[in-house]
């Protein structure tokens, strides 16, 4: 397996963003003022259902420093409501509650004031008449015709319904010689980010043009604001280069935009909303998938696994955001890194009066690793199999690829075996299990956990037309724009905002690599929405890919213009002539430099190829590699490109106080080629971390009132410090054949197998007892219980 | 309304304030100083970290008018200003070193919880540095390339036989 | 989270800050604030005034007598943690320290702040109601001393004076041969604990063990004494230890809520009353087995 040599790609190098950071110079959307900018502070509503009667804000509106009041009977006669991918148009969502409260914390109307200190004096003042209603917070309680509907109009409480079968299911259950069933319930929490969503909107009425800048991490983002505000698409300027706190995936704030982006044109000055944490937690609408699998799965007595059925149901809250679709996107890796040879695939998607579900880091996929890597560790206890032996036989082997899957993607390249040989050797496997038994011996609980899974990456919508049929869009996009200077300099821009993926290093190194030329002398600039070329925002683990590609194209296209230009000067053929470090070199020796061309280029058009327009600008707007089809017959090619991931770590606990201890982490990564190796190891360790945090601290709960009981940080727990171990990255690149370089996504490398790798060791560890956790989190509370009770 | 002068990075700064604002929302929106941020509100994130006498404590859990006759560093202070703005301190060229970031919004606090923890303890231990930095938050980077960061500073410090860790530039 | 709008106040005197607070009902003191402030911030606190009793300086002192070490309500828990006064002479409160929030809120938090606040998690709550400490609060210019074995009666509710000031907290010193136990549990380290236990046995030469004290906090309402005298006198033995907590343990009614079952936190302090007693008997085994 080799590695090609690069000048500075997959080199170690700094971060370039790191430097405003460190010296805190970072622009966050609070650090964005402007002159005579309003506050806006959101009244949240306690019921979790409720009929609005009436809002009286008079009170408010007396308060000195108090500018208006918003509700949403203003607003659903004033803006159109927020986009919604599927076919349900009755389940009509407004930034604020319109006739109905859905979910305990929907913000009922808006106070505009002169500090954020005065809108919050003035919520307490505003009385809101509703009278309480029938709520709903079960998933399975949703889907029943009697369940009270969250949206009357819509007529029930489901969202989506499908059912996928990818090959013969039927037969291959029927040829297997066992098959068992078991659930598991991925808990509701998200990522959480520690900077909150904020939005500033400003409206000049004289340029007829909405200013926007907003902590934002969003495809389609200024369109769905310009729909909502029936605005021209060419009114409204988001501004990219507000740096982003945090978001892996979270940060859409369209609710909190098209609000304020309302207020902004209504009052005719600068109008911003920062959420506190209480508004974010329990109505930022940013919480992630809550997700009960059913799960059958045939195998043999040899531990072939053959088909597997898999019923998903996803309590998606009370209006459709993004949820459903994230039942969607994994089906892109459905079977996991194995030769299954068919599934059946029902996906539920149901509204409950709990908070809204946004895009989270994976987009599905993690809670689906989890319930395949479940579904392989019960294959292995019901067999007496050991579990990775049980893997290594399913595992799809490296001479099988591209390796098509049931439901349509070609998996594009992989050596899933040789990533786990590396981490067994470099965890010493052998002396993991003996420090395990050593660890039974003396009293404790302790068990091993691996988990094997895919990262796709590249990112497609190719699951929107699948789940919905009259959505029949295909193109997922990036560009970049490239521009050598008069004085020789190059600048490129990216039209995105970022939230520490790093994506100004990323550019700066691949066009560096292109052109040959160091990185640190390349600048990248954020020009704004309106100055951009299209994109889709960092989702779906696609930038390096995306980006990463624009720019080299539009690098290639650059070196493609100097080549045929020194061609034209030296008077030889293109094919006679060698780049080398941004100067031309001629079979004979004559060099043509850098700075002559650039001369050339901007002053001497007379010395020009005939046709060649001046200067040096190129620019590139690249679709997804193979994202060129409608799904047929249920089934598409979903994302080009997968990494892949191989954990393996060992765990105790004491078995009366129940709180695991990670004693080692492995972690094996392919993500293809690397771009630059701190990043990347930085998502991988993140990653990780969010999934411990899944695994046995968050959980967004609510109480029987439907009131959430983890409303700030005091009660939603994140790993700090101490509960993130210190964790081993071994590598291993088998290259993309879609990418440029043979790149592959890591923006979710960790997260999407590290829940289901705890969730197995603390199994691994109980299951001695006979002892199943089925539930994510997996609280200390509910080992020492579950131990207290089979040993008692 | 109070009249209040706090000590910010070694200069007096006076503004007029209520004594409900915080001393994160003094230092943001009348010093002027946007580096110490807003994560929680509640105390528990640290991302509004500042040093007071060169101990670590949230800004967010203090009033403004309580910290009169204190001497309050926020990152400002940290690394070089005016003419030699540009410069880094040995922290931050640590943190840049192993990149201990990535969306820089808990940063700032981390940088000033490890400067807290140098400056008392120049060979800290992997446990300690751990300790040191348990009351921030970081959702992007799992830690470890954190905690390096801050083991590559006390290493460089340590190895520098003249400066104070909170003067120690690269220059 | 912008706290309701108050006024502020920095009395010189211990007697001008009580003066403040009779003046006014809804006035509150502002020691550390690192309680407060979340509460002040989330609007769960509302007060008209704050009393900042930082400046006053008879409240960060500490005072050795004979018998006793009294530290001033304002010492800062981080003082107090490195105080060679406490280390040497309140043990079981010198462990405890390490187990109270983060180093940046011990920084700010006060010694006297955590006992008036009587969060049922706290730590130093926890020591002093298991010592038996003496609680001073200032009213009307007399000084009134509380057992803070019957201090704390609920969440958040302790039988001070409303318009009183804690002014300082005494504890007797620990005899030389003295052994201490502190336990706590919690999901992340520092996180609001589902249960501690906290623990000292003092010893006589020539007398043997003189008292057991042993409390348990976190699992109810407020932290609690358990009383285990039965053990005075006994070789201390593990099923000795075991047997007098477990029956100790039966009446005692613990909490449930999201993080832990009442079941949990009942067998897990349970199990910490054991671990501390068993610790401090470990520290003075030397002394016992003579």
């Amino acid at each position: 397996m080799t590695e090609q040599k690069y000048k500075f790609l997959s080199t170690p190098r700094r971060p370039v963003e790191d430097r405003r950071f460190v010296a805190g110079r970072g622009k966050f959307i609070a650090d964005f003022d402007r002159p005579n900018m309003l506050h806006v502070a959101p009244l949240a509503s306690h019921h979790a259902a409720a009929v609005i009667n009436g809002i009286d804000a008079s009170a408010a509106l007396a308060m000195p420093g108090v500018v208006d009041v918003i509700t949403g009977a203003e607003l659903a006669a004033a803006v159109q409501p927020l986009m919604n991918g599927l076919n349900t148009p009755n389940v009509r969502r407004f930034p604020l509650a319109v006739d109905r409260v859905r979910y305990a914390g929907e913000w009922v109307c808006a106070v505009v004031a002169e500090s954020r200190a005065l809108a919050e004096d003035a919520l307490e003042k505003i009385i809101v008449d509703a009278t309480p209603q029938p709520f709903i917070l079960d998933a399975e309680a949703a889907l029943l015709e009697t369940s009270a509907p969250v949206h009357p109009e819509h007529g029930s409480n489901l969202l989506l319904d499908r059912k996928f079968v990818w090959g013969p299911v039927d037969d291959d259950f029927d040829a297997a010689a066992h098959s068992l069933s078991f659930s598991v319930t991925w808990g509701r929490n998200s990522t959480v980010p520690i900077e909150t969503f904020g939005v500033l909107a400003e409206w000049n009425g004289w340029d007829q043009m909405l200013d926007i800048w907003a902590s934002i991490q969003m495809p389609k983002y200024a369109d769905q604001i310009a729909r909502s505000l029936d605005l021209p698409g060419n009114a409204i300027r988001v501004h990219y280069d507000v740096d982003v706190g945090g978001s892996y995936g979270v940060k859409r704030g369209i609710k909190h935009s098209v609000l304020v982006g309302y207020i902004a044109r209504k009052l005719g000055c600068p109008v911003r909303l920062i959420e506190d944490r209480l508004e974010n937690m329990r109505a930022g609408d940013a919480h992630g998938p809550e997700r009960k699998f059913d799960i059958t799965i045939a195998f043999d007595q040899d531990g072939t696994v053959r088909s597997m059925k898999m019923r998903a149901l996803d309590n998606a809250g009370a209006y459709a955001g993004r949820a459903p679709f994230q039942l969607g996107k994994p089906i892109s890796a459905i079977v996991g890194p194995y030769q299954i040879n068919s599934v059946a695939y029902h996906a539920l998607s149901v509204t409950t009066n709990k908070t809204v579900q946004e895009a989270v880091r994976g987009f599905g996929q993690a809670p689906t690793n989890y319930a395949i890597e479940t579904a392989m560790d019960r294959v292995a206890e019901y067999l007496g199999m050991d579990r990775l032996a049980l893997r290594q036989k399913n595992l799809i082997r490296k001479d099988q690829f591209p390796y098509l899957i049931p439901s349509g993607s070609y998996y594009d390249s992989g050596d899933y075996h040789a990533v786990i040989d590396k981490v067994l050797a470099a965890a010493d496997y052998p002396a993991m299990l003996a420090e395990r038994d050593r660890l039974r011996d003396a009293g404790m609980m302790a068990g091993i956990g691996i988990a094997a899974c895919l990262e796709p990456s590249g990112g497609n919508s190719s699951f929107e037309p699948l789940l919905n049929q009259s959505n029949q869009t295909s193109t997922w996009m990036e560009s970049c724009q490239v521009n050598i200077d008069a004085l020789g300099k190059l600048t490129a821009r990216i039209h995105t905002t970022s939230s520490g993926q790093g994506h100004e290093t990323l550019v700066s190194t691949v066009l560096g690599e292109v052109m040959q030329i160091d990185p640190e002398l390349i600048r990248i600039t954020r020009p704004n929405s309106l100055e951009s070329l299209p994109g889709n925002s960092p989702v779906g683990s696609r930038m390096a890919i995306m980006l990463g590609g624009a720019a080299a194209r539009a690098g290639e296209k650059l070196k493609a213009k100097i080549m045929a230009i020194a061609a034209h000067r030296l008077g030889v053929a293109i094919d006679q002539l060698r780049y080398e470090g941004g100067d031309v070199l001629a079979h004979d020796g004559r060099r043509f430099t850098w700075d002559e061309m650039v001369e050339l280029a901007h002053r001497q058009y007379h010395n020009l190829p005939d046709g060649m327009d001046p200067g040096l600008a190129s620019f590139d707007i690249m679709q997804v590699p193979t994202g060129d089809a409608l799904p047929v017959d249920d089934k598409v090619q979903m994302y080009p490109c997968y990494s892949f991931e191989f954990h393996l770590l060992l765990v105790s606990f004491d078995p009366i106080i129940g709180r695991p201890d990670i004693h080692s982490y492995v972690i094996g990564h392919d993500c293809g080629t690397v771009i630059n190796p701190a990043i990347v190891s930085g998502m991988t360790y993140g990653g990780i971390a969010h999934g411990i945090g899944a695994a046995l601290f968050e959980e967004f709960a609510y109480d029987t009132n439907g009131q959430l009981l983890t409303q700030s940080f005091l009660d939603y727990l994140m790993p700090s410090s101490h509960e993130v171990p210190a964790i081993q990255i071994v590598k291993h690149c088998t290259p993309s054949p879609h990418t440029v370089f043979g790149q592959k996504g890591s923006g979710e490398s960790g997260y999407l197998g590290a829940p289901a790798a705890v969730s197995a060791a603390i199994n691994d560890a109980v299951s001695g007892l006979g002892i199943h956790f089925e539930k994510l989190p997996i609280r200390m509370s509910a080992i020492s219980d579950a131990i207290a009770a089979k040993t008692s | 309304m109070n009249d209040v002068t706090l000590t910010i990075n070694g200069k007096p700064v006076s503004g007029v304030t209520e004594p409900r604002v915080t001393l994160l929302d003094f230092l943001r929106d009348v010093a002027g100083l946007k580096g110490t941020h807003a994560g929680c509100e509640h105390g528990v994130c640290g991302a509004c970290t500042v040093l007071i006498d060169g101990t670590a404590v949230r800004s967010c859990l203090m009033l403004a008018v309580q910290a009169e006759g204190e001497d309050i560093t926020t990152i400002e202070g940290i690394g070089g200003s005016g003419a030699r703005a540009g410069e880094l301190g040995v922290i931050q060229d640590a943190f840049c070193e192993t990149h201990g970031l990535q969306c820089g919004y808990c940063t700032p606090g981390m940088i000033l919880a490890a400067e807290a923890l140098l400056s008392v303890n120049t060979d800290p231990t992997e446990h300690e540095v751990r300790e040191a930095i348990s009351g921030n938050i970081c959702r992007c980077t799992g830690y470890v390339q954190i905690v390096d960061a801050i083991l590559l500073a006390a290493k460089r410090l340590g190895q520098r036989n003249d400066a104070a860790p909170s003067d120690a530039t690269l220059a | 989270m912008k706290p309701v709008r108050f006024d502020y106040k920095r009395p010189a005197t211990i007697d001008e800050a009580c003066g403040l607070l009779a003046g006014d009902d809804n006035a509150r003191i502002l020691a550390g604030g690192q309680s407060l402030i979340p509460m002040l911030s989330m609007r769960l606190s509302r007060p008209s005034l704050l009393i900042d009793i930082a400046h006053i300086p008879e409240l960060t002192a500490f005072v050795e007598t004979e018998t006793h070490i009294e530290i001033g309500a304002m010492v800062r828990q981080a003082v107090a943690q490195k105080s060679e006064l406490v280390k040497t002479h309140i043990p079981l409160l010198a462990k405890a320290l390490g187990y109270v929030g983060h180093p940046p809120t011990r920084a700010r938090g006060t010694v006297g702040g955590s006992v008036a606040h009587a969060d049922p998690s706290a730590e130093i709550a926890l020591v002093a109601a298991t010592l038996g400490a003496e609680i001073t609060y200032r009213v009307d210019g007399t000084d009134e001393i509380f057992d803070a074995s019957d201090f704390f009666i609920g969440p958040m509710l302790t039988i001070a004076p409303p318009t009183g000031c804690l002014t300082r907290l005494s504890f007797a010193k620990a005899p030389a041969v003295c052994g201490t136990g502190f336990h706590e549990v919690a999901p992340r380290k520092s996180d609001y604990a589902l249960a501690s236990a906290a623990a000292q046995i003092n010893f006589a030469a020539g007398s043997g063990v003189t008292s057991i004290h042993l409390g348990i906090g976190s699992v109810g309402d407020f932290p609690e004494r358990l009383d285990v005298d039965q053990l005075c006198g006994t070789p201390l033995d593990d099923a000795a230890i075991a047997d007098a907590v477990h029956a100790a343990m039966q009446m005692v009614e613990t909490v449930e809520d999201l993080h832990a079952t009442a079941a949990y936190r009942k067998r897990v302090a349970t199990e910490l009353a054991i671990r501390a007693l068993r610790d401090a008997r470990d520290e003075i085994s030397k002394d016992l087995n003579q």
